[in-house]
């Protein structure tokens, strides 16, 4: 067929152009703005070039923000990616049961982030909550508060239980996605239960398993509402995550210009991860050829 | 290696099947023979899959034993059987390279390397892929992964039996008619007991010595290909295995003669009044036009190459005549002569045996 060629067709992706300009282009721009200047407000502003860049690498503060958000995305992963396959696994395949699990595996998906935050808060209180208490009953020295394993245990405990749902779901549903004729196949091949793992479920629930383990990245990568809402980002520093470190900057000490240019750095290392990802993923689909 | 009987096997996938429609697999006592090639026929959902996966151990049946020779093995799993299937469609594991997904089954069990590179070498040579070896298994085009799992259905020599669940569906023609081939060269060498689940007649009756046909869940016919075609033993061996299929009518017997709306017709054996709803059976090769027998008229004629097909009505009920090439097919007032000792006699749908027939005493 003859292709048509007429300028005017690029008016169609105007609408677009617009709204992606609006949400996305024109804030980050006034992020770049704050980056590379300096201001004492009555919108009077000087050039800083790269000066607040400088700072924020030269800075200890965000290098320690930064490896305590890596501890945490990597400890966060290691413990929910196998512990949902692991669930996903063990999920009926038939029956009644699977929409009584569904459900029920749903409902930490379904709470809002700051809920979240405050149930663990009050959960996890030595006077009055109800795993506080009962740690403390039985005799365990436990006080998210003060002490700095336990607030990091306990913001642990809250992700795994917030996100490994996720995790499963996804993970079940590459598994219900395999036909049973690989099952019986194995079993004719006297196939072991780790061999059928190993050479079909895993290859088969690799796809989704990748985009659990993006979202799940991305996610706890960006954390900011639960920590902030149970420790405050503390005791100490302890719990002082990228964002919330962040917004510290930003919101507390007003500091404009090296919070902007934090900001741009934070966003360029979700971009790279994240394209990271996405390159595997692609790669992944393209050797499964269909 | 030995022969497979079924003992009052049945089987229903619901937990408490009350009529009879419940029964996937109706009640069967059969004896499948050591070392014989059996092609398992039938319309999609006949029960031929699930008395399939019966005999493979995938599922166990609602009712009745399996025998391997002289042993039970109704509750023995899959892997203690000792048998290979091939699914319908391919199953490759992905991960692993053509090599090991052919040396596979042999590994599981145990044998020696030596013996698996022998077993993987000769199964490559036979369904031609030698020169693939070492390439993972994704990504290969669907038919080459099918002959990967027939390779891995072949590559252990002592199985009990060779099951297969219409494995050349997703292949292209050319090759189908070499891997049946194959399949068949491979029979004869070694006399597995082979069991071909199929839904084409013609990949039934070329691959196999004897053919089950299946129909509703019951088998209804375990004859040779002649035997299916001379004497269908059900009116749906009639018309599923034949192209086009048996004609039936709607008959009154009695005797020697059949009345058909009030015209006779002459049959090759003596019956006493068959009960129930009697139809009379003859293939279309046995139909011949002429000025003598039921009248007819000519609908329209095929031309299918070595003969043609007359699509014929009589009296509103369609009738098919197998004519030779060059037969000049006659004008007005045409007659359909059904050759007497080709006519068989159904009884609400099964065959009737008529009480002295000089061929059949035989």
């Amino acid at each position: 067929m003859e292709k048509t060629i007429n300028q005017k067709a690029w008016f169609l992706v105007l609408p677009v152009l617009v709204l992606v300009a609006f949400s996305a282009v024109i804030p980050l721009m006034t992020v770049v703005n704050y980056s590379v200047q300096d201001t004492f407000g009555q919108n009077q502003f000087f050039w800083a070039g790269l000066d607040w860049f400088r700072q924020v690498l030269e800075d200890e503060r965000m290098w320690n923000a930064l490896q305590r958000q890596v501890i945490f995305s990597g400890v966060i992963l290691a413990i929910e990616v196998p512990l949902g396959v692991l669930i996903a696994l063990n999920m009926p395949k038939r029956g009644v049961m699977v929409s009584v699990c569904l459900v029920l595996m749903s409902l930490p998906l379904l709470i809002p982030w700051n809920v979240v935050g405050t149930i663990w808060q009050i959960f996890g209180r030595v006077d009055i909550g109800l795993l506080g208490r009962t740690l403390d009953v039985l005799g365990v020295d436990y006080n998210y508060t003060q002490d700095t394993i336990d607030a990091w245990v306990t913001l642990i405990v809250m992700d795994v239980w917030h996100w490994t749902s996720l995790v499963a779901l996804l993970a079940y549903a590459g598994l219900k996605s395999i036909p049973d004729a690989y099952y019986q196949a194995a079993r004719i091949d006297q196939a072991s239960r780790w061999a059928v793992f190993r050479h079909i479920e895993l290859p088969k629930m690799m796809g989704v398993l990748m985009i659990a383990i993006l979202l799940r990245f991305m996610d706890s990568f960006m954390i900011y509402t639960e920590p902030f809402v149970v420790t405050g980002g503390g005791p100490g520093n302890a719990t002082t995550f990228l964002s919330i470190d962040l917004v510290k900057m930003a919101l507390g000490q007003f500091d404009l210009g090296p919070a902007a240019a934090f900001s741009i750095m934070y966003f360029l290392v979700i971009l790279a991860v994240s394209w990271v990802f996405y390159t595997v993923m692609t790669n992944l689909d393209k050797q499964g050829g269909k | 290696m030995a022969k497979i009987t079924l003992d009052n096997l049945a089987h229903s996938y619901l937990p408490a099947p009350a009529g009879e429609e419940d029964w996937a697999l109706k009640e069967l006592n059969h004896v499948w023979g050591d070392g014989e090639a059996y092609a398992l026929l039938g319309a999609s959902g006949c029960g031929k899959s699930t008395l399939l996966n019966i005999i493979s151990g995938l599922l166990h049946p609602s009712q009745g034993r399996i025998l391997f020779g002289d042993e039970d093995v109704t509750d023995q799993p899959t892997a203690a059987r000792n048998i290979a299937q091939v699914f319908q469609f391919p199953v490759v594991y992905d991960t692993m390279t053509v090599r090991e997904n052919l040396a596979f089954p042999l590994k599981n069990r145990g044998a020696e390397a030596g013996y698996i590179a022998t077993r993987v070498q000769a199964i490559a040579q036979m369904i031609g892929m030698e020169d693939t070896l070492d390439r993972k298994a994704r990504g290969l085009t669907a038919d080459a992964k099918q002959k990967i799992s027939l390779g891995r259905g072949m590559v252990r020599e002592d199985v009990n039996a060779l099951l297969f669940d219409e494995p050349l569906t997703v292949i292209d023609p050319h090759m189908k008619w070499e891997l049946r081939t194959q399949l068949k060269a491979l029979h004869h060498e070694f006399g597995h007991t082979m069991i071909y689940v199929t839904h084409d007649q013609t990949e039934a009756l070329t691959f196999a010595d004897k053919v089950v046909v299946m129909h509703d869940g019951r088998v209804v016919q375990v004859g040779t290909p002649e035997e299916l075609f001379e004497r269908p033993a059900h009116t749906f061996v009639g018309y599923f295995i034949g192209s086009p299929g048996m004609n039936l009518l709607d008959a009154e017997v009695a005797g020697k003669v059949a009345h058909v709306a009030g015209h006779e017709v002459p049959l090759g054996g003596t019956y006493d009044a068959p009960g129930g709803r009697v139809q009379i059976g003859v293939r279309p090769e046995f139909v011949s036009l002429g000025d003598a027998g039921l009248p007819v008229t000519v609908t329209r004629i095929e031309d299918v190459g070595r003969h043609r097909i007359a699509r014929l009505d009589f009296e509103g009920t369609a009738l098919n005549a197998v004519l030779p090439e060059d037969a000049a097919v006659p004008g007005d007032n045409l007659r359909a002569r059904l050759a007497p000792e080709a006519v068989s006699v159904y009884s609400d749908d099964w065959r009737v045996t008529p009480q002295s027939r000089s061929e059949e005493a035989a």
